[in-house]
């Protein structure tokens, strides 16, 4: 069971719980993006832009390291691991 | 239709001396309380539909207010922030085709832009699912913010265009639905040249020849203006004239590469056009194909926003800044700047605006107009003043202050006379 926790300002009427867990193996952290973009409609263009990048002020943590300095979104994710998606610390 | 969420705002009202109060403190006091003691938005936006009312909507970089008043123009009520912490560069209100919908570009510094479209006057707010607006993948470009949002000819009430960053343009055929870029723009082959000015490489001007629907111009900082005359599948640059002084002596007048901050045009004499560059003020009186300087007794001919007069094709606004390197208002005096004479000469505007210690600076879309017979202006500082005029600049009045900084001012009515 891969864990997605997607940040707060994701959750609508629709998709209460920031928690998204999946049952299907995933073989990226890509790939667990997408199926959590299905259970939390909306979230994965929010993350990702139209050319496939991760958005320059996000963060995402697979079980604690930050995929920027691992293989990005190719990164491969073990059945059990914990995604988290995070807002930078940025802002004005 | 994408899913609707409600925006949770606060209702203000401010009065003619800009003193802002809580709603439900100036009931008794308000020229509208009905409509400033509703506590049910959709009982609220009702009302709003009797009668013609004025609407200011004014984008931050935390978002977006939306002021409204009779025609009267007094006292203004005041809701907002929607779309609280995001960028807000561009709005619009559309009442083409019978209908009465309100567009805002917000943009979340983690989370990307969204074009977002109310029915309602801001009581709901579109939430897609999937940005509207997007490059297409194989392009190898990202949106990154909106910088305009135009509404196409009064003969194609389902006609829309986005100019955004990087700099390209997106036109939408339903409504606002549905967006495709230009083509002839995104391949352009002087697109490899355009470079980012301070704000970023934005398509932010885009001028709608409204007597021939293959004519239309656009503007981006940097790479100066463009236009096509066969509807959008070529562009020429048209920059002749204007200047750019960020460049060696010998190169000061290229072909394209100039930072154009605004283009406006009035309807009434569309081949005539005024310019506001990065230094320089100009007019073409030839759809662009030349320009000429019309710097005559401005304190500096550097500026971002321009504005027609809604009635007037003779009379444009501009707010002057001192230089690049000190971009705030020359002697620390907030001045707008006025000709009546398509650029002859320029007059001062200054009853009711700070002459001591206002070191402001005005953007690019923060000046507008409406359209009523006693023309209003108004504009939008980056210190986060909002100030107004019912005389067609003549004397002014703060609307508010304390707002973040402004970044966008649109207007619209709605209601019939």
């Amino acid at each position: 069971m891969i864990t997605v926790e997607l940040p707060n300002v994701f959750c609508s009427a629709t998709n209460p719980n920031p928690l998204v867990r999946i049952d299907a193996s995933c073989g990226t952290v890509a790939e667990a993006l997408r199926e959590a973009g299905r259970e939390s409609p909306g979230s994965l263009d929010r993350i990702i832009d139209e050319s496939g990048a991760v958005r320059r002020h996000v963060n995402i943590f697979l079980n604690g390291e930050n995929i920027r300095f691992l293989d990005g979104l190719d990164t491969r994710v073990p059945s059990d691991a914990t995604i988290f998606v995070l807002a930078a610390v940025s802002g004005g | 239709m994408p899913v609707r969420t409600a925006t949770k705002t606060k209702r203000r009202t401010t009065s003619k001396s800009g003193k802002r109060r809580s709603a439900s403190s100036t009931r008794a006091r308000s020229s509208s309380p009905k409509r400033a003691q509703s506590a049910r938005p959709k009982a609220a936006a009702q009302k709003r539909t009797s009668g013609r009312q004025a609407l200011v909507l004014v984008g931050t970089m935390k978002g977006a207010f939306i002021f409204r008043a009779d025609e009267s123009r007094k006292k203004w009520t005041v809701d907002g922030p929607h779309f609280r912490g995001e960028a807000v560069y561009a709005m619009l209100h559309d009442t083409r085709g019978g209908r009465s919908r309100t567009y805002a570009a917000a943009t979340s510094m983690h989370w990307g832009p969204t074009l977002r479209i109310s029915d309602d006057l801001g009581v709901t707010w579109s939430s897609p699912e999937r940005q509207a607006v997007r490059f297409p993948e194989d392009s190898g470009r990202a949106l990154a913010q909106i910088w305009q949002i135009a509404a196409g000819r009064a003969s194609e009430p389902n006609v829309l265009y986005c100019g955004v960053e990087p700099a390209a343009l997106f036109e939408s055929r339903d409504g606002g639905e549905t967006w495709q870029p230009n083509k002839g723009l995104l391949n352009h082959e002087h697109q490899p040249k355009w470079q980012p000015g301070g704000g970023g490489l934005c398509l932010h001007t885009i001028v709608l020849d409204p007597t021939n629907t293959r004519r239309m111009l656009i503007a981006m900082s940097t790479g100066g203006v463009y236009r096509t005359d066969d509807g959008g599948k070529t562009w020429r640059a048209r920059n002749a004239g204007v200047r750019a002084q960020f460049m060696p002596p010998e190169q000061r007048y290229p072909e394209f590469g100039q930072c154009v901050h605004k283009v406006v045009q009035h309807p009434d004499r569309p081949g005539r056009l005024f310019l506001q560059n990065h230094w320089g003020l100009y007019r073409s009186d030839d759809w662009g194909d030349s320009w000429h300087d019309i710097a005559n007794g401005v304190p500096s001919d550097f500026g971002f926003a321009m504005q027609m007069h809604p009635h007037d094709p003779d009379t444009v606004y501009i707010v002057p800044i001192e230089a690049d390197m000190f971009r705030a208002t020359p002697e620390a005096k907030l001045r707008v700047y006025r000709t009546r004479n398509a650029g002859q000469s320029w007059e001062p505007l200054t009853r009711g605006l700070p002459q001591s210690d206002a070191y402001e600076n005005v953007l690019r879309d923060a000046l507008s107009a409406d359209s009523f017979d006693s023309a209003g202006i108004y504009f939008g500082t980056r210190s986060g003043k909002l100030f107004g005029s019912r005389d067609s600049g003549a004397s002014w009045t703060e609307m508010a202050d304390g707002l973040p900084p402004i970044v966008c001012v649109k207007t619209g009515m709605t209601g019939s006379a």
